[in-house]
């Protein structure tokens, strides 16, 4: 496959920024989205020209760290999979491809297609954790009774990576699905009840203070999810935090 | 911690969820007095009469439909605001067709739509009812409702726009329905596919027949 690349090329946080235009040729259509940016850069650096940074870790769609909007899509055009999943037999031949970074001013551009992703690491820190005691008495999880459907819940939220394709393909760059998910899948297991209602105040409170827009339900963030994490979570979140607000002593 | 629920990002879509419910609320009552004007002048005025005299409806539940209106208007649009400004730098390349639909992204676009069609109405029908009864001190007139509509219903221009107007109005309520459910944090497997069913139902039925009312009176008044 022969390829023309609009690649968004930034120098640092502070670059204004552009798209330039790269060729690729002899592309082999069962090569993934990554290993095609691998030989756009080869290309580069013989040429020259410095190669473009992007985020890339386990290339098994598990890490969430690849975070590409691929032709007006996070991830591409392919469904449940990340940019690390996603084949070039999904593109035509001769096709014109815009790479672009995930656009949110919670989440900065640092260089070229790598964002800040930190906004989602003070949001957990701020709750999104269950206290346990180490002392070596530690209880074995699977003693505590849990409802099947309890746990399938709580183990679909708890596959959300982290990746940001939720605030990247929210029109209003809202982080409430990566939230939902990280508040729901404590609240549904008894470990997660004892910072439940402190936990989802703190959360919520953390996404408004980096400054990620509000959620209007449009549904992007559950079609572009590599995890198919469903907005009813969203609509859980809201519950919890409702009656965290009323129940809170605080 | 809990700040109040203006305060968070939550809370806000929970209040635009519960100001939405109160003006779904409104207009379907609306809808049903409107009704009346088709079916009997009379039943139409007495209906009017007694919500434009009535103690209960003029001075407790006017006010809190005004503040229900301009509440969901002015949250609506700062929120729009602070979404506009979460994401500075728009993609080159964007196709949000692929994932929601025109409905769900332009609630502001169908939302100012309405408000400048609301503006029309209150010229219309409220200032006049206002003027009467609080400067001019008229408040027993139960046979002027039925010719003041239909005189507002004899000019074509006015017509249509009320008819453009009801057809925001639904693209608004195709979103907004189902949406204000979700805000409140009612999603279940159970009722959700209902309450998308009855979303639908209602946000073509209830314009539908705002439109039929304007046209009903245009066309037996020619």
């Amino acid at each position: 496959m022969d390829l023309t690349l609009k690649v968004w090329r930034q120098k640092n946080r502070e670059d204004k920024g552009a798209l330039a235009t790269y060729k690729v040729k002899g592309i082999s259509e069962h090569a993934s989205f990554l290993e095609m940016l691998d030989v756009m850069n080869e290309q580069l650096i013989n040429e020259g020209v410095e190669p473009v940074a992007f985020d890339h870790d386990c290339r098994e769609g598990i890490c969430g760290t690849c975070s590409l909007y691929i032709n007006g899509e996070a991830h591409g055009p392919d469904r449940k999979v990340t940019t690390c999943q996603l084949h070039m037999r999904m593109f035509k031949d001769g096709e014109t491809i815009y790479i672009e970074p995930w656009r949110s001013a919670a989440m900065p551009v640092i260089k070229d297609l790598i964002v800040d992703r930190s906004a989602f690491d003070r949001i957990q820190q701020s709750g999104g954790f269950v206290s346990v005691n180490t002392s070596g008495n530690t209880q074995d999880a699977n003693a505590l009774p849990i409802p099947k459907m309890n746990a399938d819940k709580a183990f679909d939220v708890a596959a959300c990576i982290g990746c940001g394709a939720c605030v990247a393909t929210c029109k209003n760059s809202s982080a409430m699905l990566f939230v939902a998910a990280k508040v729901s899948q404590y609240a549904y297991l008894p470990q997660g009840q004892v910072e439940r209602t402190e936990r989802v105040l703190n959360m919520v409170e953390q996404m408004d203070k980096e400054g990620f827009g509000n959620c209007t339900n449009t549904g992007a963030c559950e079609v572009e999810c590599p995890k198919s994490i469903s907005i009813e979570y969203i609509a859980k979140m809201n519950r919890e935090y409702l009656s965290a607000s009323i129940t809170s002593e605080k | 911690m809990s700040k109040g629920l203006s305060n968070s990002s939550v809370g806000r879509k929970v209040l635009m969820a519960l100001s939405g419910f109160f003006l779904l609320f409104f207009l379907a009552q609306h809808f049903v007095i409107n009704m009346l004007s088709v079916i009997s002048a009379d039943l139409f005025n007495e209906v009017s009469h007694f919500m434009g005299t009535n103690g209960m409806v003029q001075f407790v539940l006017q006010p809190v439909l005004l503040f229900g209106v301009l509440f969901h208007l002015g949250m609506g649009i700062y929120l729009d605001f602070k979404n506009k400004a979460a994401r500075p730098i728009k993609y080159a390349m964007d196709k949000p067709s692929e994932n929601s639909n025109w409905m769900s992204r332009n609630m502001i676009i169908t939302g100012v739509m309405i408000m400048l069609f609301l503006g029309l109405h209150f010229y219309d029908f409220w200032l006049p009812e206002i003027k009467d009864k609080f400067i001019d001190g008229k408040w027993d007139e139960p046979t002027k409702y039925f010719p003041h509509l239909q005189h507002k219903f004899q000019d074509l221009a006015r017509v249509l726009i009320y008819c453009v107007s009801f057809v925001f109005l639904s693209l608004h309520l195709l979103h907004g329905f189902q949406s204000a459910f979700q805000s409140a944090g009612f999603n279940h497997n159970k009722y959700t596919p209902t309450i998308k069913k009855l979303g639908n139902l209602y946000a073509i039925v209830i314009p539908a027949g705002f439109v039929f009312i304007a046209l009903f009176h245009y066309f037996t008044q020619l």
